[in-house]
């Protein structure tokens, strides 16, 4: 075997070798449980959009572990997510699972639901009823941006009607509250006894908010509802765990523009190529996507905006 | 005319032979390098000379949203002597997206489409030397927008507002051409979806008061449902549309400044 051979081969076994060692990494969300309060834990996900390489592991997941059992918040976008996440809580405790608790109807936050079949399903009526109808369309959607992460992903709905309501487990008190706005059903858990405030996608942080089911006005009541609770933690839908409202502040003042922005534009005759280019204050520019978030709001919302500065010019004959 | 084309053809293989990166390739080459260019030129364009050129400003998303309602404008005001414009999505079912004569104003036109996948989107804008140049972009889609059937047809309401318009014209300064938007309410059926034959608008002019035709405009199936256009008017603060479906229905109105 000659010299170049010998070196082709080497090539050759070592590329084999460091192939095996991906393909066993393949498809692994390496989710991390932080422990961010007394049995209180989060899976961050990426301040990304959805892609191949991240899986769609986006997200922010939690769970707390109670003396009767643990509840989990969400259950990700995938069932290679959920079972993943159902083995790292796993780890953490061993304690029963009583219940997964939805916050809403998007994908990343309930694709992982065949993880938990043995279990109980919470979520609101309205929620149920949206992964019901736009479910299959988002499970399919998501192959097409994530790919063979989705592999065996199937629809299951939720199996308990969750109302608004607060219920006590071991030393853990849960209040469940509706604060619709990003979708027409949303629900955030306060957890009264570490001071954890889960506020679903009501909350982005440093990552700009979605807004494909939005109804704006109603979103920012619904901040305000929040602002209110005592809480010590907060953890948003998507972005880092933080101490204060500045994460709600943040949403709340990113709308606000996001309306603002669109009806002046609307105001004026601008087209939505035009809009999906403005300007961008400074105080935004940091927000992870914020610009295609811009993009993806302009077709949202400008629809419903530019009738208003529209006038009839005709008659039907 | 075609040994126009063939001289840019013959150049166009020159360079890519000699010199793989020339500025003059990127004239000539399709720098979409999409499957189906050759056969839009063919059917679109007429085999007729083309240059894809940075003066034909065209602004679309990267990714559609709404696959029912993608937003394309283009601004060709660096061009003169336009005759005219060409608007095509190669990947699509039904390519032609609209033909635009702006004759007296200037040539600004935004609309949204409908697009079946991704694909790329191509402004061609003859000028009076019979030279196409052409201005492109690709927008990624996930699909289903020209097989889907339009809201209006599938909740059935669509008969009672069909052909209404409302418009506004909004001042500009300066040299900025003023702003007509139009809104005509027509469900723009493409005949791809199962059961519900073609059925959309398509001629309209825009006149001024004394009815001198400034723009003419064909529309055709990929344009979305209840049309929302875009136009740069000039100075005109008055300005009349006429227009007619597939189906003979007939559209008028008459937009005022206020």
């Amino acid at each position: 075997m000659s010299f170049r051979n010998t070196l082709m081969s080497l090539c050759v076994f070592s590329c084999f070798f460091v192939n095996s060692i991906q393909a066993a990494k393949k498809f692994d969300y390496q989710l991390k449980a932080v422990e961010i309060a007394d049995d209180v834990y989060v899976f961050e996900g990426k301040r990304e959009d959805f892609s191949f390489k991240n899986g769609g592991n986006i997200v922010n997941s939690a769970f707390v572990v109670t003396e009767k059992g643990i509840i989990v918040i969400d259950s990700g976008i995938s069932r290679r997510y959920g079972e993943q996440q159902r083995a790292a809580i796993g780890k953490v405790s061993n304690k029963p699972i009583l219940g997964v608790y939805l916050t809403h109807h998007h994908p990343d936050h309930f694709l992982g639901n065949q993880a938990y079949m043995d279990t109980k399903i919470y979520a609101f009526a309205d929620t149920k009823n949206s992964m019901n109808v736009e479910g299959e369309n988002f499970r399919t959607n998501m192959y097409r941006l994530v790919g063979d992460w989705m592999r065996d992903t199937s629809i299951v709905l939720p199996t308990e009607n969750l109302k608004p309501q607060i219920i006590t487990l071991g030393e853990h008190v849960f209040e469940f509250i509706s604060v619709p706005g990003h979708t027409s059903s949303d629900l955030a858990i306060f957890e009264h006894t570490s001071g954890v405030l889960f506020t679903g996608d009501l909350v982005f942080y440093n990552r700009a908010p979605t807004t494909p089911h939005a109804n704006v006005d109603q979103w920012q009541k619904s901040l305000s509802t929040l602002k209110k609770l005592p809480f010590k933690v907060l953890v948003p839908g998507h972005g880092p765990v933080a101490k204060d409202d500045t994460p709600i502040n943040q949403t709340s003042d990113y709308l606000n523009w996001l309306v603002t922005t669109l009806k002046h534009a609307a105001s004026n005759g601008y087209d939505m190529t035009e809009v999906m280019r403005s300007k961008i204050p400074q105080r935004f520019q940091s927000l992870a996507l914020v610009r295609e978030e811009l993009i993806r709001s302009v077709t949202h919302l400008y629809p419903g905006m530019e009738n208003e500065f529209l006038r009839p010019v005709n008659q039907k004959d | 005319m075609k040994v126009l084309f063939g001289l840019f053809g013959l150049f166009g293989f020159f360079f890519t032979v000699a010199t793989p990166v020339s500025a003059a390739e990127t004239k000539v080459v399709d720098p979409l390098d999409s499957p189906q260019w050759t056969v839009m030129h063919h059917l679109y364009l007429n085999d007729e000379a083309v240059i894809f050129d940075d003066k034909v400003k065209i602004y679309a998303p990267e990714f559609a949203e709404d696959s029912m309602n993608v937003p394309v404008s283009f601004d060709a005001s660096e061009l003169k002597d336009i005759q005219e414009i060409v608007v095509i999505a190669d990947l699509n079912p039904i390519p032609l997206v609209l033909r635009y004569f702006p004759q007296e104003i200037s040539p600004y036109l935004a609309f949204r489409i409908k697009l079946q996948q991704g694909s790329p989107v191509r402004v061609a804008v003859k000028t009076g030397d019979n030279i196409w140049h052409v201005g492109s972009t690709w927008v990624d889609a996930s699909g289903g927008g020209c097989t889907l059937p339009s809201v209006g047809t599938s909740t059935g309401d669509w008969s009672s507002t069909l052909g209404l318009v409302s418009a506004n014209i909004w001042e500009r300064s300066d040299d900025i051409p003023n702003r007509l938007r139009i809104k005509v309410m027509h469900p723009m059926d493409t005949g791809l979806a199962p059961g519900i034959p073609k059925f959309h608008i398509d001629k309209m002019t825009i006149s001024d008061k004394q009815g001198k035709q400034l723009a003419r405009l064909e529309v055709y199936e990929p344009i979305s449902e209840n049309p929302m256009l875009s136009l740069g008017v000039d100075k005109y603060e008055y300005l009349k549309i006429n227009g007619r479906d597939n189906n003979g229905n007939i559209i008028n109105a008459e937009v005022v400044k206020r």
